[in-house]
């Protein structure tokens, strides 16, 4: 016999970024833009606390909703930082990134055929995650007129009233986008009107370059109505220690606690320990990489705009969204990819909205980053 | 951070950025990034710019030590004189007064190991108010002045991720 996968595997397309990643793959001496990690390595205090958890053996599970120390240093900085109160016991759970988190919470509170509209462009899982928990994903495009800002406009035009839930992340991933709380009042006013729950990606929340990042909990009735996702990744450069959380109403962080506890057990143990000392001493290294991707944003954004090449404002994460050069964004990049070997990724990739752009992600070193310009500035002329 | 304070942390890391990529990064002009850098360079904050350079990479043989030197001093002679007189040698490369055991922390570069050898003995010794040296030659140069030198940092991330 052979093993068929199961409708819902079967009904998500594969990335369109696996396809991309494979063509990059072929050719060796690639300056790569088309990464969605950090360049850095975790602070060294991090690091050094994993080691030293090893050392002292701390290998076990850890509680399911992850370590206690932990869990209250994550309600503490999130207080302090996105003005979020949670109760470490029963409103938070450490996840195996926020990748974990999304998953869970879908599969938490949606039912089979309960729609699920996703902003997009967006980043890669949350449609098949989706799917995954039996929900019926609706897209909602947001376009380069609104600067890849959610509206009420595209939520009505995208008929999201009738939605059940509605996930977001700003900033955003793929297009830089992130969205101050003045421009989050109208959507949290639609999500209290049409009763949505909403499940907010924050990952790159502490990458907002032109503004402090607001939680669309923090908005008037939103806290009892929305997950946040957020974790070590992005700020701490930890990507493959694979740590995140989730924020949540009791009911809501139990449900998934119901699963994580069947599914994962516990987050792993070492990265916790790594977690614990990323959020005691390292708020200095969070700064400084923070620092160095907003120069290297600003001087992306501007050799742009010094090209030609059309590019909104992006200010937050570490990508920029421009226009492609070409009408197919999708030619573009694999032609720009085999005659200058330089990697960018064709916005389709993302979703509706996504055509006709490219995500360049400036989470490279300086010297690559000018080279990779210079040469997309080649190409193009 | 202003802009003075940018550019200099800025230069630190690279100071071939040009006028414009200075410009970009900072979000300021270029004239008033060329004129920050001119006062910069007038007032002495700015130094000097320089490579670092690898000569393991290269065919030609440097050769390098550190000296410890230890001096005494008169009512006549002040660290600072004796130190005014050391950097007049063009092999010296690096000279600080430190605490600790010994006084100046010397560096000194030359095409061979007896090049060396002969400067600080016929050079540096005789020097009235030195009263020893002790003389550390590199062996091996793993990073200098914040970089890392030797095998080339390989970007192992994937080539195109999520
Ligand atoms: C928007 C967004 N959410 C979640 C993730 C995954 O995060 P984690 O590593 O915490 O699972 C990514 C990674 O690229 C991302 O861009």
């Amino acid at each position: 016999m052979t093993i068929e996968p199961s409708q819902r595997v079967e009904t998500v397309p594969p990335s369109g970024i696996r396809r991309f990643f494979e063509l990059a793959e072929e050719m060796d001496d690639i300056i790569s833009l088309g990464v969605g990690e950090p360049d850095f390595s975790a602070p060294w205090a991090a690091r050094e606390a994993a080691i030293t958890s090893l050392e002292l053996g701390k290998t076990s599970y850890t509680a399911n909703r992850g370590r206690r120390e932990l869990r209250e240093l994550i309600a503490g900085d999130v207080d302090r930082r996105y003005d979020l109160e949670y109760d470490p016991d029963e409103e938070v759970l450490v996840t195996t990134g926020a990748s974990e988190g999304v998953d869970l919470a879908l599969r938490a509170v949606i039912d089979p055929g309960d729609t699920v509209a996703v902003v997009q462009p967006s980043y890669v899982s949350y449609v098949p995650g989706v799917i995954f928990a039996g929900g019926e994903p609706l897209p909602v495009p947001t376009t380069q007129e609104t600067d890849f800002k959610l509206t009420t406009d595209a939520l009505y035009d995208a008929g999201v009233e009738g939605a059940d839930a509605l996930v977001l992340c700003y900033p955003n991933n793929p297009t830089g986008a992130t969205m101050t709380g003045s421009e989050l009042e109208p959507i949290a006013e639609f999500a209290r009107e049409h009763d949505l729950v909403v499940l907010s990606d924050e990952i790159y929340s502490e990458l907002s370059y032109e503004h402090d990042h607001t939680s669309i909990a923090t908005l008037p009735g939103m806290r009892e109505r929305t997950i946040v996702f957020n974790g070590f990744s992005k700020a701490y450069a930890m990507t493959g220690l694979r740590l995140g959380y989730a924020l949540g109403p009791p009911e809501a962080i139990g449900a998934m606690n119901r699963i994580h506890q069947y599914t994962m057990l516990s987050a792993p143990t070492t990265a916790q320990y790594a977690a614990i000392e990323a959020l005691e001493s390292c708020d200095d290294a969070v700064a400084e990489m923070r620092r160095q991707y907003d120069r290297r944003r600003r001087l992306v954004l501007s050799r742009f705009e010094e090209m030609g090449i059309e590019c909104f404002p992006a200010s937050g994460a570490f990508y920029a969204f421009p226009e492609s050069p070409w009408d197919d964004g999708e030619a573009f990049a694999e032609a720009l990819l085999e005659q200058e070997h330089v990697a960018v990724v064709p916005g389709t990739a993302f979703g509706e909205g996504g055509e006709g752009h490219l995500r360049v992600s400036y989470a490279t070193g300086m010297d690559d980053l000018k080279e990779a310009l210079d040469r997309i500035e080649r190409f193009i002329s | 951070m202003d802009l003075s304070e940018e550019l200099l942390e800025l230069l630190q890391e690279n100071a071939r950025y040009s006028t414009d990529d200075l410009a970009r990064m900072t979000d300021a002009d270029p004239e008033t990034v060329e004129a920050e850098i001119e006062r910069l360079e007038s007032e002495g904050i700015i130094r000097g710019y320089q490579a670092v350079v690898d000569f393991e990479e290269t065919e030609r043989e440097r050769v390098r030590a550190i000296v410890e030197l230890n001096v005494t001093l008169d009512r006549e002679t002040s660290y600072g004189d004796i130190a005014e007189r050391i950097v007049q040698f063009p092999e010296v490369q690096e000279l600080r007064l430190v605490s600790g055991d010994y006084d100046f922390d010397m560096e000194v570069e030359g095409d061979s190991m007896r090049e060396v050898s002969h400067f600080i003995s016929d050079k540096i010794a005789p020097i009235p108010e030195i009263t020893q040296t002790v003389t550390h030659y590199h062996m091996d140069t793993y990073k200098t002045r914040g970089i890392v030198l030797g095998d080339h940092d390989e970007d192992d991330r994937l080539s195109v991720s999520p």
